[in-house]
């Protein structure tokens, strides 16, 4: 099939971007989209042109590293898969594909597609864990865990930490990333210890960042590949609202 | 080169109690004055990373990607092993170190297998303690499957993102040392050379890819924990920027690389779809319980499958292998597919693809069934090839995903350069010719949290460390070498793209080196690959800017390395005089097929000593014995 890539062509944080037309020809419908880029990427490279730069690993929608906002949805048409599952088949003939890379102000482009995401990660240091150390736990089964609590600690634990969630919200927030995991140990009972800090800080951290409240759009659950629901979004407001009364 | 295990003496279940006992420490004060490199940060780095951290140590952990989430251990599915006998099925350390022992063809350490059975039970302690949300059973307890190579339920997971959880959990516990200021991270590093001074390791040097600085940093110890190499087939199922550079570049340093020819190839991956096909998905094996193999008997036959009556169909592996039948083992599956393929007998766009058939089942059982049991598998393969496997055959062929062979270590996880240790799949150490579903996690944890915590303070507490700092000379003639090497990729300016190199070396190993490896193919390689490394270095041509970050430069430096293994990994195999594990060599099988080993004459480790690019590597032996787990044909009779 035939294509116009519309994509966002950017040198480097501090330069302007804008966005470049390519031509995609003879491109199999079971490709993927990052196939796509990878052969248009190829021509590019043999006409002495830049490749553009998008963030890529797994290719099978675990890693999170992937993250294009494709014709205005965070990693494009459909549901419940990263930018890397999505294949040439979802569009149709001719049309204009247009590419961006997120947009948030806590997710500075880098170049082209790429975005640093390592906001994120901040939050993720302010707290993200259960302080256990190395040695010295007890047996993995005296800790008791109801079944329905684990699946729904494993729902939001599957979070792929992509950012989709905050390039699809329109206030950039990130509160269902952050919910999921304050969610998923706030449910555990190795958690529980630690859990008023742990919100704590990283509400406190996420808002550092820049991120937005939640404004109860939920595209972010629209958006997410793992299909996070923002039930956990209600969870971390109780958490952080415990923290307030008790 | 002198190769020393350092395996401890005694009865093999006291060899780690023991060796613990006599590693000298360091003192809790005087930790935070030592700093430890840890180069790659999935489950092995980040937990070793941790687990210094914890202790006290000044850690520098380094990683290519943005984050340390990012790692290719998190694309692992099935599950991770230990021995805790919860489902009461006669398990024990000793069976899981069999059972490690023998799939892996005995060519492994009993000593290493030993200890990493030993410690793996703590490894599932230490998930749960993190809050790693494990499969439980209604009544709150663990729950375990099982998985191939054994007979009992040891493997602990969750979901069919057991990898992803695990890494999450030790990143997690990389977080709280970052967080502490213990840990110092520093995302978008690539490890481009490891220092030495006056022959110890003491630093790195890395690529900084944002902004292309070539920038130092020394230290006590370097810890390489960068994964493995299956990425030298191009095709494979491990992530894109899987590299093999860090390990490649410290065996030109001295390093010893050991068992390059130990590759696992898969047989139930979705194949390549065409040209443009960037890297292959696995399927669980799983499938192989209820799926009936076969090709239309007629070559070439491009008719639809469904339009294939039954008695032009061969069901070749029922038919060559009647008591076993769909589910011989990986390595025979594998080889048989590529057989049928090459004989003209494939099938889909590509003909390299053979029909996994869920059609009787979905008769027998019921679509119900069929779609309880496999429905994640069965949708994500409707997804990719837009095919619905409920209605029409699933296509499969092999695809490389794991490497057993990589940096040579001792018992200490010790490289032959001193201070430098090699953790995860990037060393070789435990999985011997062939490594069993579930045992990689185990591994890789096991490394990071409970070996390398204790036997790096050893080291640090009996070595003498001359004053180094990264102004050395050491590291400023290591960072004008690589200067130099980027200035030399920008400037050759060649006709052909890094990733055209790239698969081409991807199909010169798979055709050659791949599942069926002979003395013919390996020569042929051998005088292949020395051709597209000199056509590389005159006709690659690298785009854009040095100072920026240039993906197109990162893989061309990759690439270039992956060249030079490759023809290693093929040297390696036409040594290999036998059949082990995930080596075959056509001329060594049994009468049904299978590997057939040659214990009189390779019974060792071949570990290869880099002697420069125009010459030979040295081959080192260190002899395996065998005291505990007695070698026997594998067997699936």
């Amino acid at each position: 099939m035939n294509v116009t890539l519309k994509v966002w062509r950017q040198k480097s944080k501090n330069e302007p971007g804008r966005f470049v037309s390519y031509a995609v020809r003879n491109v199999s419908p079971d490709a993927s989209f990052l196939e796509m880029l990878d052969v248009l990427n190829v021509e590019l490279v043999k006409k002495g042109e830049e490749p553009i730069a998008f963030d890529h690993d797994c290719r099978e929608g675990i890693c999170g590293s992937c993250g294009i906002v494709i014709d205005g949805r965070a990693h494009g048409p459909g549901r419940g898969a990263a930018t890397c599952e999505l294949r040439m088949r979802s569009f149709r003939e001719g049309d204009t594909i247009v590419a961006e890379p997120w947009r948030a102000a806590p997710f500075p482009v880098i170049k082209d597609l790429i975005v640093d995401r390592t906001a994120m990660d901040r939050i993720m240091y302010a707290g993200g864990y259960v302080s256990a150390k190395t040695g010295g736990v007890p047996d993995g089964n005296a800790i008791l865990i109801p079944k329905p609590v684990a699946d729904e600690a494993m729902d939001a634990a599957s979070c792929i930490g992509c950012g989709a969630c905050v390039a699809a919200c329109p206030n950039s927030s990130a509160m269902l990333f952050v919910g999921a995991k304050v969610s998923q140990l706030a449910l555990l009972p190795q958690g529980k210890v630690e859990a008023k800090r742990r919100v704590e800080r990283m509400v406190d951290q996420m808002d550092k960042e820049g991120f937005g409240n939640c404004s109860n759009n939920y595209a972010c659950e629209a958006e997410c590949p793992k299909e996070i629901s923002v039930t956990h979004i209600a969870r971390l407001n109780m958490e952080f609202l415990k923290t307030t009364v008790a | 080169m002198k190769l020393d295990s350092k395996i401890p003496s005694g009865p093999v279940e006291k060899k780690w109690d023991n060796h613990r006992f006599n590693l000298k420490l360091v003192n809790p004060a005087n930790k935070r004055k030592y700093t430890i490199i840890v180069v790659g940060t999935g489950l092995a780095g980040a937990s070793a990373a941790a687990s210094f951290g914890e202790l006290g140590y000044n850690v520098l952990a380094f990683s290519y990607h943005e984050s340390p989430r990012r790692a290719h251990s998190i694309a692992a599915q099935g599950g991770i092993n230990a021995p805790k006998n919860y489902a009461n099925d006669g398990d024990s350390i000793y069976r899981l170190f069999y059972d490690t022992v023998k799939g892996g063809d005995y060519r492994a350490r009993e000593g290493n297998v030993y200890r990493l059975a030993q410690v793996s039970n703590s490894i599932i302690d230490q998930c749960v303690a993190q809050g790693v949300p494990f499969a439980r059973d209604y009544a709150g307890y663990l729950d375990n499957r099982s998985f191939g190579g054994a007979q009992v339920s040891r493997t602990f997971y969750a979901r069919g993102q057991t990898g992803q959880q695990l890494l999450l959990g030790a990143y997690s516990a990389l977080c709280r040392q970052i967080d502490l200021g213990t840990v110092k991270f520093f995302p978008r590093r690539e490890m481009l050379d490891v220092v030495l001074v006056d022959g110890q390791a003491r630093g790195i040097v890395a690529r900084n890819l944002v902004n292309g600085e070539i920038e130092s940093y020394d230290a006590h110890a370097v810890v390489l924990a960068t994964g493995g190499y299956a990425n030298v087939f191009y095709l494979s199922t491990n992530a894109k920027a899987s590299n093999a550079t860090a390990i490649w570049r410290a065996y030109k340093k001295g390093a010893a690389f050991a068992n390059p020819c130990y590759t696992q190839i898969h047989p139930t991956c979705i194949p390549q779809g065409g040209d443009y096909q960037s890297k292959l998905t696995l399927m669980s094996e799983s499938l192989r319980n209820d799926g009936r193999i076969w090709v239309p008997k007629q070559k070439g036959d491009k008719r639809k499958p469904e339009e294939i009556p039954e008695n032009e169909r061969d069901y070749y592996l029922e038919r060559l292998y009647p008591s076993f039948g769909n589910l011989v083992p990986r390595d025979v599956a594998s080889r048989r597919a590529k057989e049928m393929c090459d004989k003209g007998f494939g099938v889909g766009p590509t003909s390299l693809a053979v029909y996994l058939d869920f059609g009787a089942a979905i008769k027998r059982l019921g679509k119900h069934v069929i779609e309880e049991k496999y429905g994640n598998l069965f949708d994500m393969y409707h997804e990719i090839t837009a095919e619905d496997p409920y209605k029409t055959p699933m296509r499969i062929y092999p695809a490389v995903h794991y490497t057993m062979g990589g940096l040579w270590v001792d018992y200490n996880l010790m490289s032959s350069i001193p201070g430098m240790y090699v953790l995860g799949e990037a060393n070789f150490s435990d999985h011997g010719a062939n490594r069993l579903g579930a045992s990689a996690l185990m591994q890789g944890l096991a490394d990071g949290y409970f070996i390398i915590p204790y036997t790096i303070g050893d080291y640090l507490a009996t070595a003498k460390f001359p004053a180094v700092t990264s102004e050395n000379p050491e590291f400023k003639a290591a960072k004008t070498e690589l200067d130099g090497m980027v200035k030399r990729l920008m400037s050759i300016n060649g006709k052909k793209s890094v990733e055209e190199f790239h698969r081409e070396l991807g199909k010169i190993m798979w055709d050659n080196v791949g599942m069926a490896r002979t003395k013919e193919t390996l020569t042929r390689a051998l005088q292949e690959i020395p051709k597209l490394r000199e056509e590389f270095w005159q006709n690659v041509k690298v785009v854009g800017s040095a100072n920026d970050l240039n993906a197109d430069l990162e893989r061309a430096g990759r690439v270039a390395d992956f060249i030079e293994l490759g023809e290693l990994l093929a040297r390696d195999a036409l040594h290999r005089e036998e059949s082990c594990g995930g080596h075959f060599r056509v001329e060594h099988q049994t009468e049904d097929g299978e590997a057939k080993r040659n214990d009189e004459n390779f019974s060792y480790v071949a570990a290869w000593e880099y002697a420069g690019l125009e010459k030979a590597p040295i081959l080192n032996k260190e002899p395996l014995s065998f005291e505990d787990v007695k070698p026997s044909q594998r067997s699936y009779k």
